[in-house]
């Protein structure tokens, strides 16, 4: 169990500035997730800390010790990655023994923690397969054990689940969560998937263009996101966002655009915000609250039935406003819970 | 809807038959095959024949015609007894010599071929690109050019004329092209590989031994047939390097077939021709599968 931190970290690949400057803190025993879209800098930042690229600036510190430019194998990692990466003329068994046996660990100690991994990720039968004979999930498995063969400090995940089907999917993403707890290691998870980066999170960090945007518990990310991006890179369906602007009178704030009117007195700015700023009002669907007495009315659009609840799509002057909601909604008639909306600037698309 | 529906209750079951194999374009097809096969199968059809044949049917000038009274003495006589210049030992000698250079030829050059290509691949050390561009000049710079160099180059360091010297020009000669053929298979392979086995803390070696070579055979059969290939049927070097002790079969034949003290022994010549193309041949007929698997799954892709 380490800690991870990385000041000023610079990453170049090629002529490309992938990393401007970026700095992370992940507390030992952690279990961390980037979140980004593709070619967000999240894989690139992953394999630095594995010390698969190099970093052109900067530090990492792993359990207190600078790893900047230290050799993989000395920064006491495990990587598990993607497309599982298995040797494939080895067998199971050797395919975890195998940084064992480089480092020349006694057979007996490689007997006993391949026989542990085997055992937590029930790979017992399969210890003398090859590669080609395991189904994704097995493969992802070997993968997973190959990692906590090494007793590593810190656990790497790219994308580890992202080639497996749903199912699948969802019971790796539950027995992960279940290993760090049995194992206390530092974890970095790496996914696009905004609902394994929820599930799995002690703390997320939202990633565009090689700069984290928000670091913080999943709650909080949803609930309050730092900047229009997260915003909107988090939830389905994604924030209502209306434009509009900040109106002061008699002593209370108001959001007010054209057609909407929202009074926003107990909303918690950062710094109180100028009269008339031109600003984004964001409204989860699940606080867009369908009801006949609600001072708004849009036309429904759509309906889209989710097993569990519906997401109902309203038109209100031509913004598509999207609601949750539990049975089949009596018109379009709507009101907004105030007490969970977030208001960005518009010019800076910071949370105000 | 409901007119197809009843059409098809109404219709006896009709039995479908498989369709006729018989098209035009499938003649086509067969009278190219088949025009293509004859066209390689004649030559070989005339050389064994003749080779099978006494002079005195020989003579007669059917060259197409079947043996009358077939005999093996002109295989005999090619294999032992006929006359390379002022030695008439047969091209037994050239077989031995041929071998000698071609294993240990075949198996540096891929040797190398597997590092190179490797370390272009995966190490990426600096100046990798330039150092292939170069490489992949040699391989399309024509061989005659280096003659001389090579020649002077070899004198000097005195393995000129001998086994060791000829080898070397071989593996020399084959580096290029080993290098790309692993190089691209490499390049084929996922990187997380090799990331995977650098995180397990393997080395440039144990990461080469361990991990790539045990995963190359498909392109170590590739690249054994083209280098056996090459090296048994080449003459130039072989002629120039080997040194009157080491002549390759290659240069034996041409020596039996330009040794005529008489009559021209067509059934000997023909003979001692097959027998030092048999290694190639067999090996075509006994490892073609893999050769063209090989190629279609890693030399041209990537």
């Amino acid at each position: 169990m380490s800690n991870v931190s990385i000041r000023n970290l610079q990453i170049q690949l090629g002529a490309n500035k992938v990393i401007e400057s970026l700095d992370l803190e992940v507390g030992a025993g952690e279990f961390i997730v980037l979140l980004g879209p593709s070619g967000c800098g999240k894989s690139t930042l992953l394999h630095s800390i594995a010390g698969l690229n190099d970093a052109s600036g900067g530090s990492i510190e792993i359990g207190g010790r600078d790893m900047t430019y230290a050799d993989p194998k000395d920064r006491g990692i495990a990587l598990v990655f993607q497309s599982y990466a298995l040797y494939p003329t080895m067998n199971v068994e050797k395919n975890m023994s195998f940084g064992l046996r480089i480092a020349g660990t006694p057979k007996a100690e490689i007997a006993r923690r391949v026989a542990r991994a085997a055992d937590m990720l029930q790979l017992g039968p399969l210890l003398q397969r090859k590669p080609a004979q395991l189904s994704g999930g097995q493969r992802q498995r070997v993968a997973i054990g190959r990692a906590i063969v090494r007793e590593a400090d810190v656990f790497l995940f790219d994308e580890p689940l992202s080639n497996l089907d749903a199912k699948l999917r969802t019971e790796l993403r539950r027995e992960l969560k279940l290993l760090h707890r049995q194992l206390q290691a530092t974890m970095i998870y790496v996914t696009h998937d905004q609902v394994e980066a929820m599930t799995l999170a002690d703390r997320m960090a939202v990633m565009k263009g090689g700069v984290i945007q928000q670091f913080d518990t999943p709650d909080a990310i949803y609930r309050k996101p730092d900047n229009l991006f997260v915003a909107t890179f988090l939830g389905s369906p994604g924030m209502n966002l209306f434009n509009g602007r900040i109106e002061a009178r008699d002593g209370r704030t108001w959001f007010r655009n054209e057609h909407l009117a929202l009074d926003v007195t107990g909303y918690a700015f950062r710094q109180p915000p100028a009269d008339g700023l031109a600003c984004v009002l964001g409204v989860r669907p699940e606080d867009v609250d369908v009801d006949p007495a609600g001072p708004w009315r849009g036309k429904v659009t759509l309906v889209e039935a989710m097993g569990a609840h519906r997401v109902l799509w309203l038109d209100f002057h031509g913004t598509q406003v999207a609601a949750i909601v539990q049975d089949e909604a009596n018109g379009g008639s709507f009101a907004i819970r105030p007490e969970h909306v977030s208001l960005f600037d518009q010019a800076t698309t910071q949370r105000l | 809807m409901k007119r197809d529906v009843m059409r098809e209750i109404d219709l006896p079951p009709v039995r479908r038959r498989p369709r006729s194999r018989i098209t035009p374009a499938r003649i086509g097809v067969y009278a190219f095959l088949v025009t293509a096969a004859l066209f390689f199968l004649v030559p070989l059809y005339v050389m064994l024949v003749t080779s099978v044949k006494p002079m005195d049917e020989i003579r007669l000038g059917n060259i197409f015609a079947l043996p009358l009274s077939p005999t093996l003495a002109p295989w005999h006589s090619a294999w032992q007894a006929a006359c390379t210049g002022l030695e008439c030992e047969g091209i037994r000698g050239g077989f031995w010599n041929s071998v000698w250079i071609t294993v240990p030829s075949m198996v540096l050059s891929i040797v190398i071929g597997a590092v190179n290509g490797y370390a272009l691949s995966f190490w990426r050390p600096r100046g990798a690109n330039l150092l292939f561009a170069v490489l992949m000049m040699g391989a399309f710079v024509p061989g005659q050019v280096m003659l001389y160099p090579l020649v002077r180059a070899l004198a000097a360091v005195e393995l000129y004329s001998s086994l060791p010297g000829i080898v070397l020009v071989h593996v020399i000669f084959g580096m290029p092209m080993m290098t790309l053929l692993f190089r691209n298979y490499y390049a084929a392979l996922p990187e997380e590989l090799f990331k995977a086995a650098r995180i397990d803390g393997g080395g440039f070696w144990r990461i080469f031994f361990e991990l790539m070579l045990p995963m190359s055979t498909p392109v170590i059969v590739v690249a054994a047939i083209m280098q056996v290939t090459n090296i048994w049927n080449d003459f130039l070097l072989g002629l120039v390097f080997a040194g009157s002790d080491h002549l390759p079969m290659t240069v034996q034949l041409n020596n039996i077939i330009n040794t005529t003290t008489g009559e021209r022994l067509y059934n000997v010549n023909m003979a001692a021709t097959i027998l030092t193309s048999l290694v190639p041949l067999a090996l075509y007929f006994l490892s073609g599968r893999w050769f063209v698997r090989g190629i279609a799954s890693g030399a041209v892709k990537g």
